[in-house]
C-alpha cells in the first residue's frame, strides 16, 4: 500500500474513534441517539401529537367494539338484546333512524346501527391501508436500495422503469386487474366448495394491487438515501472486509434508511386508505355484507332522494373516514419534521 | 431534441401497456355477450363470437386490433352494440375534459391565493387557518364533499341543480367537489415553494436594493415559487381526469369514467383496452407538456 492511500485512509480510522472533528459523531457526543431527538422534536408538535392520541383512541375502539358484542350477550337477556341492537349485520324494523342516545350515528336502510358498521368498517379500511402500505414499503424499499447500491446502468435502467410507471394512470389498471381477478376468483373451485373464503381473497387482491402502485416514492426516496449511504465509510470498511453486497444491502443500508422509510410508511398509509374507499365506493373493493368506510358511503349516497334526508349516514361515516386521514397526514408530516427527511 | 426522444419512447411504452390490458382482461372468465335477459341461442352467440373475432387466439385479436388502432380505429362497443368505441369517445371525452379543465381553473383559482397569503403572513392565523383548511381540503375525498354539497346546495336549499350536465349551473357542483382536493395540494405546495423562494439570496439581494415588496413578491419570487406547482400540474390534470369517475356517477355525468368503470364490470374488452390506453397517452402526454413548460419557467434546467 502506498504512502498516500494509507493517508487518506487515516481520517476514516479516526472518524470511526469519534474524533471531534468528524461531524457524524456529534450526535454520540450529546448522549442522545437519532431517535431519541427525534422523539423530543416529536412531543413538541401538538397537532401531531393530538393525532397519535386519538388514531390509538380510534384503534382501541375498533378492536374492543367486537369483543364487548361478543362477551356482554353472556351476561344474561338483557345483554344479548343490546349485542343485538348493534350487531353490525342484524336487520331490524327501526329503519332510518336519526341519530338518538340508543343509535348515536342513526340506522341505515336495513335497520342496522350505523356506528357498529362503521366500527366494523374501519377495520377493514385500516387493515387494506397498513397491509397495503407494508406491500409497497418491501417493494419500494428493496428496488431502490438494490438501484442505489448497483449504480450504473442497472440503476438507470431501474429509475427509467419507475419514471415510466409514474408517468402511467396506476388507478386503471388496478381497476382492471380488481374486477378481472374478482371474475375470475368466483370461478376457481375452491372458491365454489366454500364462498367464504372468496371475501378474504379479493381483500389479499386490494392488498397487493394497491401496494403494487403506491411504492414509486418510496423507491425514489430510498434511492437516494443509499447513494449517500453507500459512500460512507463503513460501507467501505465492510466491502473492504470481504462482505457480499447482499450482507452490506441488508446489514448496513436497509438499517439505516429505516426512519425515513416509517416516516414515508405512515405518508403511504392515508393515500392507500383513501385508494380502497374510492374502489369500494364504487363497488370494486369489498363486496358486501362486508363493509369498508367506502361502501358505507356509497350507500348513503344510494339514499339520496328528494323526499328524505337521510344526512347521517354520509356524514359520520365521511367524518370518521376525514379525522382519520387528517390524524394519519398530521402523524406523519409530524414525523417527518421530528426525522428532518428532506423531500425526494 | 430531448422531447422526440421522450415521444419516441412513447410508442413501445404503448404496446407494452396496450398488451397487458388486453391480455389481463380477456383473462376474466365470461363473456360479453352474456345479458341478464334470456341467453342467446348457441346460434346466435356463435355468430356473435364469429362476428367480433372473439374465437381466434388472443394474440391474433391483439394484432388485429393494434392494425384497427392505426387508423383511428378503436374497434367495436360489445355492450354498446350499435356504437363504436371511437363513437363512445368522441361522445365523453369532451364532457370529462370539459369537467377537468374546469377542476383545474377552481384548484388553481382557489389553491395559489391561498398559498400565496399563506406563506406571506407566515406564522399569523391566517397562515394556521389558511394550512388547516388546505390540508383539511386534501383529506376529503370528492364522493364525501359531493353527496353533502348535493345534499346542502340542491336539496335543502335548492339553490342548485342535483344531477346532470346540461347547463353551466349544473357544473358548479361537480367541479368544486372534484377541484376541492387539488385545490388544497395546489395551495400546500406554493407555500412550500413561496417559503422556499424568500429564502433566498436574490430575494434578499433585490430587498436590500430597495425593490418594492409587491413587486418584489408578484414578480420574482412567484415566477420561480410556482415550479413545484408546475410539476405537479401534469400528474394533477390526469388525477382529474381519473378522479372524476366517482364525481361523473354521483352527479350522473355522460362522461368517460361513467363507461370505463362499466366497461370493466361488464366484460367489454374492447372499450376497456381503448379507454386504459386513452388515458395512458393522455397522461403522458400532459407530463411532456409539463416538462416543456417547467423548462421555460426555469432556465436552469436542462434537459439532454
Amino acid at each position: 500500500m502506498s504512502e498516500e492511500t494509507i493517508d487518506t485512509l487515516k481520517p476514516g480510522v479516526a472518524d470511526q474513534d469519534g474524533s471531534p472533528n468528524a461531524p457524524v459523531s456529534s450526535a454520540t457526543q450529546s448522549g442522545s441517539s437519532p431517535a431519541q431527538r427525534a422523539w423530543r422534536r416529536f412531543k413538541k408538535n401538538h397537532p401531531a401529537l393530538l393525532s397519535a392520541w386519538y388514531l390509538a383512541l380510534l384503534l382501541i375502539v375498533i378492536v374492543a367494539w367486537p369483543v364487548a358484542l361478543k362477551i356482554i350477550p353472556a351476561t344474561g337477556p338483557h345483554g344479548s338484546a343490546w349485542a343485538k341492537a348493534y350487531a353490525p349485520e342484524e336487520l331490524s324494523d327501526a329503519q332510518f333512524q336519526s341519530p338518538s342516545p340508543q343509535h348515536w350515528f342513526g340506522t341505515d336502510e336495513h335497520g342496522r346501527d350505523v356506528l357498529s358498521r362503521v366500527l366494523y368498517g374501519a377495520q377493514i379500511s385500516l387493515l387494506v391501508g397498513f397491509v397495503g402500505a407494508s406491500v409497497s414499503l418491501v417493494i419500494g424499499v428493496l428496488w431502490g436500495s438494490i438501484a442505489g447500491l448497483a449504480g450504473g446502468r442497472t440503476d438507470s435502467v431501474m429509475m427509467r422503469i419507475v419514471d415510466v410507471l409514474y408517468s402511467l394512470p396506476s388507478i386503471i389498471f388496478v381497476v382492471v386487474l380488481i374486477t378481472t381477478l374478482g371474475q375470475k376468483l368466483k370461478q376457481m373451485p375452491f372458491v365454489r366448495h366454500s364462498p367464504g373464503i372468496e371475501h378474504e381473497l379479493r381483500l389479499m387482491i386490494l392488498f397487493v394491487g394497491l401496494g403494487a402502485i403506491s411504492w414509486l416514492t418510496m423507491a425514489r426516496i430510498v434511492r437516494g438515501q443509499v447513494l449517500s449511504l453507500r459512500t460512507r465509510q463503513f460501507v467501505d470498511a465492510s466491502r473492504t472486509l470481504g462482505a457480499s453486497p447482499v450482507r452490506i444491502l441488508f446489514r448496513h443500508i436497509i438499517p439505516n434508511v429505516f426512519g425515513v422509510v416509517i416516516v414515508y410508511l405512515t405518508l403511504t398509509v392515508p393515500s392507500i386508505v383513501l385508494y380502497e374507499s374510492f374502489l369500494s365506493f364504487l363497488g370494486l373493493g369489498v363486496q358486501p355484507p362486508m363493509a369498508s368506510w367506502g361502501s358505507l358511503i356509497s350507500e348513503g349516497v344510494d339514499q339520496i332522494n328528494p323526499i328524505r334526508v337521510y344526512w347521517w349516514m354520509i356524514v359520520f361515516p365521511g367524518g370518521v373516514l376525514v379525522s382519520t386521514l387528517l390524524a394519519l397526514n398530521f402523524l406523519g408530516d409530524g414525523l417527518r419534521d421530528a426525522w428532518d427527511v428532506k423531500g425526494s | 431534441m430531448y422531447f422526440l426522444r421522450r415521444l419516441a419512447y412513447m410508442i413501445p411504452l404503448l404496446l407494452v401497456i396496450s398488451a397487458i390490458t388486453f391480455w389481463l382482461v380477456h383473462l376474466a372468465p365470461g363473456n360479453p355477450f352474456a345479458t341478464e335477459r334470456a341467453p342467446a341461442s348457441p346460434q346466435i352467440e356463435h355468430n356473435l363470437r364469429a362476428k367480433y373475432h372473439a374465437d381466434e387466439p388472443i394474440w391474433k385479436q391483439y394484432v388485429r386490433y393494434m392494425g384497427g388502432l392505426l387508423h383511428g380505429d378503436f374497434g367495436p362497443s360489445m355492450k354498446y352494440r350499435d356504437h363504436s368505441v371511437t363513437d363512445i369517445i368522441h361522445q365523453a371525452l369532451p364532457v370529462s375534459m370539459l369537467l377537468g379543465w374546469l377542476a383545474f381553473g377552481f384548484a388553481m383559482g382557489v389553491g395559489l391565493p391561498v398559498g400565496f397569503a399563506t406563506a406571506v403572513r407566515r406564522g399569523q392565523w391566517h397562515d394556521y387557518l389558511g394550512s388547516f383548511l388546505a390540508l383539511l381540503a386534501v383529506c376529503i375525498p370528492g364522493f364525501v364533499i359531493a353527496p353533502l354539497l348535493v345534499l346542502g346546495f340542491a336539496m335543502k336549499w335548492k339553490l342548485l341543480p342535483v344531477a346532470l350536465w346540461a347547463s353551466p349551473l349544473h357544473a358548479v357542483l361537480p367541479t368544486i367537489a372534484l377541484g376541492l382536493y387539488f385545490a388544497g395540494k395546489v395551495a400546500r405546495l406554493f407555500r412550500e415553494g413561496m417559503l422556499n423562494t424568500m429564502q433566498m439570496e436574490f430575494v434578499t439581494a433585490a430587498r436590500a436594493k430597495g425593490l418594492g415588496e409587491n413587486t418584489l413578491l408578484l414578480r420574482h419570487a412567484v415566477r420561480l415559487a410556482v415550479l413545484p406547482v408546475v410539476s405537479y400540474a401534469g400528474p394533477m390534470l390526469a388525477d382529474l381526469l381519473t378522479g372524476s369517475f366517482v364525481i361523473e356517477i354521483i352527479f350522473q355525468i355522460p362522461g368517460l369514467g361513467v363507461f370505463f368503470i362499466n366497461s370493466s364490470l361488464n366484460n367489454d374488452y374492447m372499450l376497456t383496452v381503448g379507454l386504459a390506453l386513452l388515458y395512458a397517452v393522455l397522461l403522458i402526454v400532459l407530463n411532456l407538456a409539463v416538462d416543456f413548460a417547467y423548462m421555460i419557467l426555469d432556465p436552469r434546467v436542462k434537459y439532454e
